[in-house]
């Protein structure tokens, strides 16, 4: 017999299968936190699938006790789209890397996005190809030097969450591997949202991408390097007498000193607001990259839009309404037939 | 007015053609409706530009439909039409070299003028000069219709238009057809003077035919005897698209369909899209991966799964593919192939997928295979797929071709009944539950389906422990689980009937087919037996695996012979497996066989001087 979803823990969400991730990489607080938060949002395992594709990050399903399918590089997106389109019912969780989500599966996660599949999408994003052992990647700095860029990368890195607002995505939000809280709220945000709920997840690879995100992950040095966002809350950060905070004129956002912040009201600084219709200013935010710009983190939009899996099942309705049930032999007698005694 | 007579014949092949404007292919689709409401068996083949829209009058854009029916069973569109209708210049230059010796040709006389004989790239008007070897009939089309309509509130170029079917009520007339159904189809397919015009033009066809006299003769072919029931006219991707509705409702599963459009498959998706009413979902997905991809996330969340493509959709889709093999999932893939390699021939037929099908993927990648060999029979192939896929857990690959898929046939509709019904076995009981734990029979693992509590398992592409499904490196696991998918698909063989020798079951000559070759080799080989030639045939339907009885069969042949549209893939099969001296009869043009053409290569192989 099943628990009642009430009575459930981490434990009931975490396979016998050994975790075979490198010591210190930043995976097991991503697993260990999506454990925990599966029983606080009342979750059944046997609603849950968690789909990933293809590199250390997409070994998550093996360590999740639900359903799971650990797929192909890159496509995740398109396998979760099936799965969901077949069972709206199911929770359906997408985990994909930076290389799987945005190189060869950038297609996939675009589309996904656009139709607005009603699944959470978790990148792991940590700046370099893991399982093939240290290439760059699609978010990878320029001029970063790794086995396939001996001289340095000269590709123009891509921003994970503009790319999803570009495809006008529902929920967008950023969160931290070492942040249990912060991640648990965004995965509880995500999980509430209908549609799909992207997230990036700072993820920090020690065997081929040490310290990318340190300045996020340091306790002392986040206050100044980022900004965490919140609903209704003027866009400020940043420690005693370093206070900033964030003008955004004509869609470009610009960092004003605050001083010591006792006057923000005259400095016109935006407050947040999860609930644009455009993407625009979501976009603006997504532009802040370091070190101009202390990085927001949290939710950058949430906004409602009619699901493709909610949209299939009315669209099945309407046609059973207006036409009854499918008769397969009325079917086969359509249009001209003649009859041979 | 002179006495007309009638004749009979046993057979007649006609090709109309003319410019993609001129609507051939609904003058062809209406044709053959009434041919199949007069009783004749009958069979069609369509040939369009793969252009949408080539300039009018070109060469490019000529477009054509044959039919070719009988008053005894047909089996091919025949290889060389009796009655040739050109509505212009350019379709008279690519089809006169097909037109039977002392055949008969329409044409519109008025299409043939300086500009349009140009466009066709003719230097002088031809007609004059095939008088000597055709029946040739030279007709004021164009006059004939706009004198028809000239009460009609309409254009001159839509009056123009409606001249193929004052064509089509001469043929009508020429082969003693009602009018009937196509005036039915006319007054509920067009409205208001259109439809007018449209109706006039083919009753005024049709008592011009009785009048002129152009036309001596007309021709009856009596009905043909053919198993009793209910017959409709279906191509091969409509007959797909039914066979997906009646899986569904047959195995009562959701069916889900993933799919990209490519040529000649998309009619596939946009049939089925039509039946959300049985519960059908189906996607146009961004890509072939995304669509296969699609479909296996559904057949893992416990849906029928479906994808259909051509050769470089396939391509796309084998990652995918190879991991619903290594998962163990239903999954049915169709594949219409076309001319290639590369984009090759989109519109042209080809049976150039065997080895991607068999072997386009990394490693040992054991996948049943079978290939439709007619329109209707694609309805029953795929049908059979799916029931395999859900009974053996595995994806299925199906073969069709572009001149299936869009070629007709009468097709005699199934008794519901008569289907058998499938049920898919119930989910495991948790207690002890393994996703890898196979049937002792079917060596099939259970289909545990997302949202089943106690069920919870994870499944993926890398190598599989047996029973637990864990991720396993051990070296002698991996190894039985290569072995257990084989022998799994192998075992297959127990649901395929022996496959049947038609002829003579030892002796000189066998011919092998498979997929869309069958009528034509039927027809040869008919032809040849009747000629006291010692040849046989089979045809496949299971390629992999292939009948129990193949390789005692292929024992019993001096001679074995392969027609296909390829360079020679079945026959390296055949030698690989049953080492047996397997001929190669090759045809690359994008065109089927003619029956002539394996007539000749027959009557090669076994005349008295390849003996000696
Ligand atoms: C078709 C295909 N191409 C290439 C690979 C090799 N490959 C596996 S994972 C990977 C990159 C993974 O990088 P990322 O998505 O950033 O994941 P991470 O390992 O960093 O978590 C590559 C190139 C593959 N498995 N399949
Ligand atoms: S290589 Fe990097 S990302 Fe992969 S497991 Fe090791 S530390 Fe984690
Ligand atoms: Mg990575």
């Amino acid at each position: 017999m099943a628990t009642p979803a009430a009575q459930l823990t981490r434990k009931d969400f975490t396979s016998n299968q050994t975790v075979r991730w490198c010591p210190g990489c930043g995976d097991y607080s991503i697993l260990a936190n999506i454990q925990r938060i599966m029983p606080e949002l009342g979750m059944s395992p046997e609603k849950v699938v968690f789909v990933s594709g293809i590199g250390c990050s997409s070994r998550f399903p093996y360590y999740m006790d639900t359903y799971g399918f650990h797929t192909i590089h890159g496509r995740a997106p398109a396998f979760a789209t099936g799965i969901k389109a077949s069972n709206p019912d199911l929770s359906v969780w997408v985990v994909t890397g930076d290389g799987d989500g945005l190189a060869i599966g950038g297609n996939h996660l675009l589309h996904i996005i656009r139709r607005n599949v009603d699944v959470n999408i978790l990148l792991f994003n940590n700046r370099v190809y893991g399982l093939t052992k240290g290439q760059y990647s699609p978010t990878s700095r320029i001029g970063m030097k790794t086995k396939s860029t001996p001289l340095g990368s000269i590709d123009h890195p891509i921003d994970p969450l503009s790319f999803a607002l570009g495809a006008a995505a529902t929920f967008v939000a950023r969160t931290v591997d070492v942040d249990a809280e912060h991640m648990r709220y965004v995965f509880r945000r995500a999980q509430e949202h209908r549609g799909t709920s992207f997230i990036e997840i700072l993820q920090n690879c020690p065997v081929f991408n040490d310290e990318e995100w340190d300045e996020l992950e340091d306790k002392k040095q986040r206050i100044d390097a980022g900004l965490r966002l919140q609903h209704g809350q003027p866009l400020v950060t940043g420690s005693e007498g370093r206070r900033r905070g964030i003008r955004i004129d004509s869609g470009v956002p610009a960092v004003i000193d605050l001083g010591d912040g006792s006057d923000i009201s005259t400095a016109d600084i935006a407050v947040h607001n999860e609930h644009h219709h455009s993407p625009a200013y979501a976009f603006a935010l997504a532009s802040m990259a370091r070190p101009n710009f202390p990085l927001p983190l949290g939710v950058f939009r949430a906004v409602e839009s009619p699901t493709y899996d909610g949209m299939l099942e009315q669209q099945m309705e309407q046609a059973m309404e207006l036409r009854g049930a499918g008769n397969l032999r009325n079917l086969l007698h359509t249009g001209e037939t003649w009859t041979v005694k | 007015m002179a006495e007309k007579q009638l004749v009979e014949l046993e057979e007649v092949a006609i090709r109309f053609t003319g410019d993609s404007g001129d609507g051939m292919q609904v003058t062809g689709g209406k044709f053959s409706e009434s041919t199949m409401l007069a009783g004749n068996d009958l069979s069609t083949l369509p040939d369009y530009p793969a252009e949408i829209r080539a300039p009018a009058g070109t060469l490019a854009g000529v477009s054509g439909f044959q039919i070719h029916f009988a008053s005894r069973n047909v089996h091919t569109p025949a290889d060389q039409p009796d009655v040739l209708v050109a509505f212009n210049p350019a379709a008279l230059k690519t089809n006169i070299a097909d037109l039977r010796p002392g055949g008969t040709l329409i044409v519109n006389q008025d299409a043939f003028k300086k500009r349009a004989l140009a466009r066709a790239e003719y230097e002088e008007n031809p007609l004059p000069e095939l008088h000597d070897r055709f029946n040739v009939v030279e007709l004021p089309l164009t006059q004939l219709n706009r004198k028809a309509l000239e009460d009609i509130d309409l254009g001159s170029r839509d009056i123009d238009r409606c001249k193929n079917f004052f064509v089509l009520g001469i043929m009508y007339w020429m082969y003693s057809r009602d009018l009937e159904p196509t005036q039915r189809w006319l007054r509920g397919r067009f409205r208001g003077e259109v439809r007018e015009a449209n109706l006039l033009a083919l009753e005024a066809g049709h008592a011009y035919g009785e009048t002129t006299e152009l036309l001596p003769s007309s021709y009856q072919v009596p009905a043909a005897k053919i198993p009793p029931g209910t017959y409709r006219n279906i191509t091969g991707n409509t007959a797909f698209a039914w066979g997906i509705v009646a899986a569904g409702v047959q195995m009562d599963r959701q069916v889900f369909l993933g799919a990209y459009p490519i040529t000649p498959a998309s009619d596939i998706l946009h049939e089925v899209a039509r039946y959300g009413h049985f519960g059908i979902k189906t996607m146009q997905a961004e890509d072939e991966i995304a669509a296969c991809s699609a479909a296996i996330g559904a057949a893992f969340a416990g849906s029928l799964a479906v994808t259909c493509t051509s050769g470089p959709g396939l391509a796309l889709k084998q990652e995918a593919i190879n991991l619903a093999v290594m998962a163990e999932l239903p999954l049915v893939i169709v594949d219409i192939q076309r001319g290639g390699p590369s984009t090759g021939m989109p519109t042209k037929v080809e049976q150039g997928d065997l080895p991607m099908a068999l072997y386009g993927r990394n490693s040992d990648s054991p996948m049943p295979v079978i290939a439709a060999s007619s329109p209707g029979d694609c309805f029953h192939t795929i049908f059979e797929a799916f029931r395999w896929a859900v009974k053996y857990m595995t994806p299925v690959i199906v073969l069709s071709d572009s001149y299936l898929a869009n070629g007709t046939e009468p097709w005699l509709i199934p008794d519901i009944e008569s289907l058998p019904r499938v049920s898919i076995p119930p989910p495991p009981e948790p207690e002890n539950f393994q996703p890898y734990r196979r049937d002792a029979k079917t060596l099939a693992r259970p289909w545990a389906v997302p949202g089943t509590p106690g069920l919870e398992h994870r499944i993926g592409g890398l190598s599989t422990e047996e029973n637990t499904g864990n991720v396993s490196y051990d070296p002698d696991n991996n190894e039985r689980m290569m072995h257990l998918r084989d022998q799994k698909v192998a075992g297959i063989v127990a649901d395929i009937p022996p496959l049947e020798v038609v002829g003579n079951e030892q002796g000189e000559l066998l011919i092998v087919g498979w997929g869309s070759t069958r009528g034509a080799i039927t027809s040869a080989v008919e032809a040849a037996r009747a000629d006291g030639l010692d040849v046989s045939r089979v045809h496949l339907r299971h390629i992999n695996p292939f009948p129990a009885n193949l390789g005692e069969i292929l024992g019993n042949f001096r001679h074995i012979l392969v027609p296909e549209i390829n360079l020679g893939h079945l026959p390296r099969l055949l030698r690989a497996e049953f080492l047996v001296p397997a001929e190669v009869m090759s045809k690359t043009q994008g065109k089927p066989f003619k029956v002539g053409e394996i007539r000749q290569r027959i009557d090669e192989i076994l005349s008295p001087e390849d003996d000696s």
